[in-house]
């Protein structure tokens, strides 16, 4: 669930309020948005991509709030590995999209699952 | 007539008039918006969430069924190995039709979509990534200069006085509540499919809103049996994506290694280990190789790993099996012609809101031919859509009267219906492997039973001013969705394909039949009189 809005890190400008898919934020007259409706977020990391200033956390539980000590996440360096990852906006030249490389995964998975067992 | 009761919309309504209104905004519903849009109608989208972040395409990164037109026998190789595991219920000229228009028209997103280069050079088209695509398909459907209306959910269709489909309304989520109202020549119905509010990835908005609405205007459902896949993930996590998981360990909770290999019974045997005590995987086997590319490859697979300093390749953790639903089952509304029409005039339907047996049989159509459908199927019911708006002419000044019953507008007395019961409720027929995944009749006739008390209170009560609409709407979704899959695994008593019953462990050649379900306070059921087969002229496939 989403856990933290970054205030030092936010730019206000309700990206996240936008793309939630299940309308988690509410945004805030010249301030940081606010996570309204915690209990509906479900979990996708989506807001995450969309804000270009890496100051939102989201917890992978999905079933209870995870209590989230914003000093701590900062310092984790955990705030923008999806977007670094994904290769999206300033990383889009550094990191590649190499999507295609799953059905490759299967195969292999496949053709070990057919293999006489190894020692 | 002056009797028929049509409201008004209430003065602050956001109005507008198009060709096509498509309801929903995942991969279906966008690929419907760019056909309409390319054939000149005006077009307007609406989604209950974000077009671009919504819906089970966006989060996750889907294969598509992908065969190229030569050498021939690839095409017919994809189809054949479909067949075998499609039970007599697919139909190979819709197979053919569906690789036919994905080869045609996924190309088409190169100017939004940076497809990659493989490691031999060759540009890859069938596995994309989730967010990366529907952003790219939300910049095509504007190019072309589609209305969106995001956190819009629709409520209700509304129909001319002759029957035919002429819109829908709904509320913005996002400004109060405040009503929109859209007349449109035809509707294509895109809004997805449902996972029961399981914690599938990216599922949330998937309520089953389309299957509900479809019925209430009178169509039927197909497939709806099909609703027992299951997939793997971290216990308490969304994170349902399945590519590492192929070369996965499980163990019992004893630590002894559980006997599940990677196969199509793998599910199955992770169920009933699930069912006996907590279940934990390991990933060592992932190849060195490919555990070193998998944050380029998958990127939100390693997120809950991380933040929960989990290391899945050394460690052990516990593992989940959320309910796919009606997402990777494939049941829906019944699609009644190659123009993915309903069987009700100005009613389209596409993606998992219809049902995906043309193509995937009696088995998941998940891991490609589901993307494949909801690219094509969009297609068709976009073009198709405009075809009919352009025949029904200047009827947009018809009055339209609202098709929604349960959850808006109650039977018996208002009054106050306890939405979280009923969707708690709904998740312990539909979640349990017991009870959806090995099914028995007796099983199935407790759920039902369980099933149409919830919908009672739902029918006769919830709806007016006091209650949130879109919560009643949704619980009602929900709860006719598991009713008439419930219903549809009761009549088919025997195992096919993903449909298991524990009490029929065969397969009965007489039910080598789609079977169709409807209906509301009463549930009913036939047999499709079209029987599975080949169901378009080769003809028509040079498209
Ligand atoms: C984790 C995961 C991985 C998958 N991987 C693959 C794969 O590799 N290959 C494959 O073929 N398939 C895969 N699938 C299945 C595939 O993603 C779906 O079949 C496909 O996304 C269906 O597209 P859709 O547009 O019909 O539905 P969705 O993408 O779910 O879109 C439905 C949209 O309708 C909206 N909506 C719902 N109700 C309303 C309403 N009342 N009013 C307005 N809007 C509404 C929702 O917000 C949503 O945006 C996967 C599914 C999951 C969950
Ligand atoms: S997207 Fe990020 S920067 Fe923008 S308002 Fe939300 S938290 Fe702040
Ligand atoms: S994780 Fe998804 S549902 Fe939760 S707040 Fe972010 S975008 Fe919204």
């Amino acid at each position: 669930m989403i856990e933290l809005v970054i205030a030092e890190r936010c730019t206000a400008c309700n990206a996240c309020v936008a793309v939630c898919p299940t309308n988690v934020f509410d945004a805030v007259a010249a301030g940081p948005p606010v996570i309204a409706r915690q209990a509906d977020c479900q979990t996708c990391f989506m807001c995450e991509l969309y804000c270009r200033a890496d100051a939102l956390y989201v917890a992978p539980d999905c079933e209870r709030p995870t209590p989230s000590d914003p000093a701590a996440i900062v310092a984790s360096g955990l705030l923008g590995q999806y977007r670094r990852d994904s290769g999206w906006d300033e990383w889009a030249e550094r990191y590649p999209n190499e999507q295609w490389l799953m059905e490759t995964v299967f195969r292999r998975a496949a053709e070990a699952a057919k293999a006489p067992p190894s020692l | 007539m002056a009797t028929t009761p049509n409201r008004e919309a209430p003065p602050d309504t956001f109005e507008r008039d198009a060709d096509v209104l498509v309801i929903g905004g995942g991969m279906a519903g966008a690929w419907a918006a760019a056909a309409a849009a390319a054939e000149g109608a005006a077009v307007v989208l609406v989604d209950k969430g974000y077009c671009g972040t919504s819906g089970v395409t966006a989060a996750a990164g889907p294969g598509h069924w992908w065969a190229p037109p030569d050498p021939p026998q690839a095409r017919e190789t994809a189809i054949r190995n479909r067949q075998a595991i499609a039970f007599g219920l697919g139909d190979p000229a819709w197979m053919y039709a569906v690789l036919d228009q994905t080869w045609r028209t996924l190309p088409t997103l190169g100017q939004h979509y940076r497809f990659p280069i493989d490691d031999r050079g060759q540009v890859n088209y069938r596995a994309v990534r989730g967010p990366e695509y529907m952003r790219a398909l939300r910049a095509l459907i504007e190019e072309r200069g589609v209305t969106v209306l995001d956190h819009s959910p629709a409520l209700e269709l509304l129909a001319r006085p002759d029957g035919t489909i002429g819109g829908a309304q709904g509320l913005q989520r996002q400004q109060a509540n405040r009503p929109w109202r859209v007349r449109a020549g035809a509707v294509v119905l895109a809004a997805g499919g449902t996972s029961f509010l399981s914690h599938l990835l990216g599922a949330r908005t998937n309520t089953g809103d389309g299957y509900l609405m479809a019925a209430e205007a009178g169509a039927e459902l197909s497939g709806m049996e099909f609703t027992a896949a299951y997939t793997i993930a971290p216990e308490r996590s969304t994170m349902t994506r399945t590519m590492s998981y192929a070369f996965a360990t499980y163990y019992d909770a004893d630590g002894r290694e559980i006997d599940a290999p990677f196969g199509p019974d793998q599910t199955e045997r992770i169920a009933r280990a699930l069912l006996a005590g907590p279940v934990t995987c390991s990933l060592h086997r992932l190849p060195a190789d490919i555990q070193a590319r998998l944050p380029t490859i998958s990127p939100n697979v390693m997120l809950p790993f991380d933040r929960w300093g989990i290391d899945p390749y050394r460690q052990r953790f516990a593992v989940t099996l959320h309910t796919d639903g009606t997402i990777r089952g494939i049941g829906g509304v019944k699609v009644a012609d190659r123009d993915c029409a309903t069987t009700v005039p100005g009613l389209f339907v596409a993606g998992d809101n219809a049902s995906r047996e043309l193509v995937a049989g009696a088995s998941s159509g998940g891991g490609n031919v589901n993307s494949a459908w909801a690219l094509s199927s969009g297609t068709w019911a976009g073009r198709g859509a405009v075809a009919f708006a352009r025949r029904a002419g200047g009827s947009a000044t018809a009055r339209l009267k609202p098709l929604g019953r349960a959850g808006l507008h109650p039977v018996a007395s208002q009054g106050p219906v306890d939405v979280a019961a009923l969707r708690a409720a709904v998740r312990s027929e539909m979640q349990p492997y017991d009870k959806n995944l090995f099914r028995s009749g007796d099983r199935l006739i407790r759920s039902r039973q369980a099933l149409d008390a919830a919908w009672r209170l739902i029918a006769d009560h919830a709806g007016g001013h006091d209650t949130n609409p879109l919560a009643a709407r949704e619980t009602a979704a929900l709860i006719a969705t598991a009713r008439w899959s419930v219903t549809a695994a009761l009549a088919r008593d025997e195992s096919r394909g993903m449909h298991r019953r524990e009490d029929r462990p065969g397969l009965n050649p007489a039910l080598g039949r789609r079977l169709l379900v409807s209906g509301f306070d009463d549930v009913w059921i036939r047999p499709d009189e079209a029987l599975p087969g080949p169901g378009l002229h080769a003809r028509e496939l040079v498209a």
